[in-house]
């Protein structure tokens, strides 16, 4: 689809393996993760096998502290797992550096997070600007940048307001024109609708769904909400830190 | 610097200062100590400056390769200062010294308090026994009327020339050149004012002075032949150190000081007294800069400890930050660029308010105070490095934090 563009961005890259047919873009190899409080373990997830393809919209679905978000966390290169190997573009990136995890963050993930997550101190257009200024883009680029990633969600008249002076559906609309601002091929979307109306969420919907057709971008999308997780192309579920199901969604099974 | 540097350092200072601003009480009082230390250091060097060329010029004033002769034991190692005199320089010196071929002109000096009474005002003030070279080797002209001459030294005349703020206290708004005035009960002259001299660097009024010629001072007013000191003018500078040795060889000699025997009195030249006066103005400057120095510590860690609260603060924002790619490096420049405008903005502040106490002093003291570039330069380095410094423990710990327990964070 967009394999061209994805070689391009990986080459800089060293340790990365051009992707291929055959090399998935996330690969999870019994990724366990434990958290110690004290004497006592709580192992959130065990052996998690899974691979994601480029391209792909992956909804994961599973109860409350069912470990979707710590899987998430994991795949994000937020967090690293205790046990387990991850290749990401067929790199292992499990026993990273943090400031080597923070690089990958930088260049090849963007979040989406439910409580919108964006720095109220800062305008809008600062806010998606946020990525590029770490990775070191010059500062009227970044603005052009980000002035263009909020046209594709269809803000690009609210780039000097702040924060708190816009709806939560718009603030989530931000957060994903800085998922997307940094040409990021994965984004993580974690419970993206949970402080929105049905409305509101299905509008913030309507984007990712855009820019995983438009712009072939990989989405991994979290949401407990049934309807959501049907924006996706494959449904996993996850019950106790395991993966208990694996599903390809039908096409327009929700209108 | 790089153009993703300077992109960088530019937003996190204009962040720094945005940071700043929303907390505009905050702010001010966690620069407080640094306002206050840096305004110290500014005050306190202008106080130290104004004092040392008020010195420098008080001494100049003296007159220029001016030598001072001094009695007493050399063992003693200091300036003899208040009014009792040690028998040991008498007016026989004075005479003998005039001769020397380095020496130009002298003064034999003896100055003692004194009672003066005009029609029954009186006025207690520095009644000096002078030679009539007076006014040459002290650089101090007469404003109205003459100086005593070389004859009525010799006649032990009963003149005397009075200084300003004397004539004022006696006389008020009335001449006093032709006058009568009692010291001691002796009547005595007035036959000039002198001009106003002003402070000198130790604060005493030189203006509240008589001048009377010092022979009539020994004879009628001390009833003694010792004097107190010798002013002695070298003939240029170069004759200084000349007239020092000469001095020194012919008051050993006229008082039959054997070799191994030390002087039993002192000469000293006008740059050793102004080294001595500096030195002492350097003290009290660097006594008053460490207590500025630990108010600035005290400043420094009124930051440290608002910013550790601001990491605390913006936990989720740190969070936020690093999941879009922020390393640590960039999390720790952060926060260090804030406090560090932090305690700058307090320096800056700090000179405000040392220019303002430095002027008030100027305003309302006779010390002229003097502030220059250097202090400046170096508080604002200070306070930068305070900024630095009390900063890197708070950015160090906001730099080490779990992206995902600061995202988690509300
Ligand atoms: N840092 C942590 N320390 C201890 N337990 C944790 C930590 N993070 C998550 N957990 C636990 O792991 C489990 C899974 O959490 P999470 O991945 O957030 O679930 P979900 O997103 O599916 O609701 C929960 O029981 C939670 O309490
Ligand atoms: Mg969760």
């Amino acid at each position: 689809m967009n394999g061209k563009v994805i070689k391009e961005r990986v080459k800089d890259y060293e340790g990365y393996a051009i992707p291929d047919g055959n090399t998935p873009l996330i690969k999870l190899e019994d990724i366990g993760m434990t958290y110690k409080i004290g004497d006592v373990s709580y192992e959130v997830l065990r052996k998690v096998n899974l691979s994601v393809n480029k391209g792909e919209f992956l909804s994961i679905m599973g109860a409350s502290g069912s470990g979707k978000s710590t899987l998430m966390n994991i795949m994000g290169c937020l967090d690293r797992p205790t046990a387990g190997r991850y290749f990401l573009e067929g790199r292992d990136v499990s026993n990273l550096t943090s400031d080597e995890l923070a690089e990958i963050r930088n260049k090849k993930i963007g979040f989406v997070f439910q409580g919108f997550n964006l720095i109220q101190r800062l305008s809008i257009v600062e806010n998606v600007e946020l990525p590029l200024y770490y990775s070191g883009m010059p500062s009227k680029e970044a603005t052009e940048m980000a002035m263009d990633a909020l046209k594709l969600v269809d803000l690009s008249d609210k780039g000097n307001k702040f924060p708190n002076q816009i709806s939560g559906g718009e603030q989530q609309r931000v957060a994903i024109a800085r998922a997307i601002v940094n040409n990021a091929p994965i984004i993580m979307a974690d419970e993206p609708t949970g402080n929105l109306d049905s409305i509101r969420g299905a509008e913030v919907m309507k984007f990712f769904k855009k820019i995983n057709e438009e712009r072939g971008v990989t989405i991994i999308l979290v949401s407990h909400d049934k309807n959501i997780a049907n924006y996706g192309k494959r449904l996993i579920t996850v019950k106790d830190g395991i993966i208990t199901s694996s599903a390809i969604i039908e096409a327009k099974s929700m209108i | 610097m790089s153009k993703r540097v300077k992109f960088a350092f530019f937003l996190d200072l204009k962040s720094a200062y945005k940071t700043l601003l929303r907390n505009k009480v905050r702010s001010l009082l966690t620069i407080l100590g640094i306002i206050i230390g840096v305004g110290s250091v500014i005050a306190t060097v202008s106080i130290g400056q104004g004092a040392s060329v008020a010195i420098q010029s008080s001494i100049n004033s003296m007159g220029s390769n001016l030598l001072i002769i001094l009695p007493g034991s050399s063992s003693l190692g200091g300036i003899h200062t208040g009014f009792g005199v040690l028998p040991t320089l008498t007016l026989g010196d004075v005479h003998a010294i005039r001769k020397l071929p380095a020496v130009k002109t002298d003064s034999g000096n003896l100055g003692m308090p004194q009672q003066v009474i005009w029609r029954g005002n009186n006025w207690s003030t520095l009644v000096m026994g002078a030679s009539s070279t007076y006014t040459t080797i002290r650089d101090w002209p007469v404003a109205q009327g003459t100086f005593f001459n070389h004859e009525q030294v010799a006649s032990a005349a009963n003149v005397a020339v009075i200084g300003n703020t004397a004539a004022t206290e006696l006389f008020g708004l009335i001449n006093p050149i032709g006058h009568i005035i009692l010291i001691h009960n002796v009547p005595f002259t007035v036959i000039g004012l002198l001009s106003i001299k002003g402070f000198n660097a130790f604060g005493q009024d030189q203006d509240d002075i008589v001048v009377i010629p010092i022979t009539t001072m020994l004879e009628k007013i001390a009833g003694t032949t010792w004097v107190h000191a010798i002013a002695v003018s070298a003939k240029s500078n170069k004759d200084t150190a000349i007239a020092q040795s000469e001095i020194t060889a012919l008051l050993r000699q006229r008082h039959h000081i054997p070799l191994h025997k030390p002087d039993d009195f002192f000469v000293r030249n006008i740059s050793e007294i102004a080294q001595a006066a500096n030195s002492s103005a350097n003290t009290f400057t660097i006594l008053l800069g460490s207590i500025a120095a630990v108010s600035l510590l005290v400043g420094g860690i009124g930051i440290m400890n608002i910013m550790l609260v601001s990491v605390t603060e913006r936990t989720k924002e740190i969070g936020i930050r690093m999941a879009v790619g922020a390393k640590k490096g960039d999390i720790l420049k952060q926060f260090l660029i804030e406090s560090s405008v932090l305690s700058l903005f307090g320096g800056i502040l700090g000179i405000g308010l040392g220019f303002g106490i430095s002027s008030a002093i100027t305003a309302f003291s006779p010390l002229k105070t003097i502030v220059t570039t250097e202090p400046i330069v170096i508080s604002l380095i200070f306070s930068l490095c305070v900024g630095i410094f009390f900063g890197f423990y708070p950015a160090f710990k906001a730099s080490r934090m779990n992206p995902v327990e600061a995202l988690r964070y509300e």
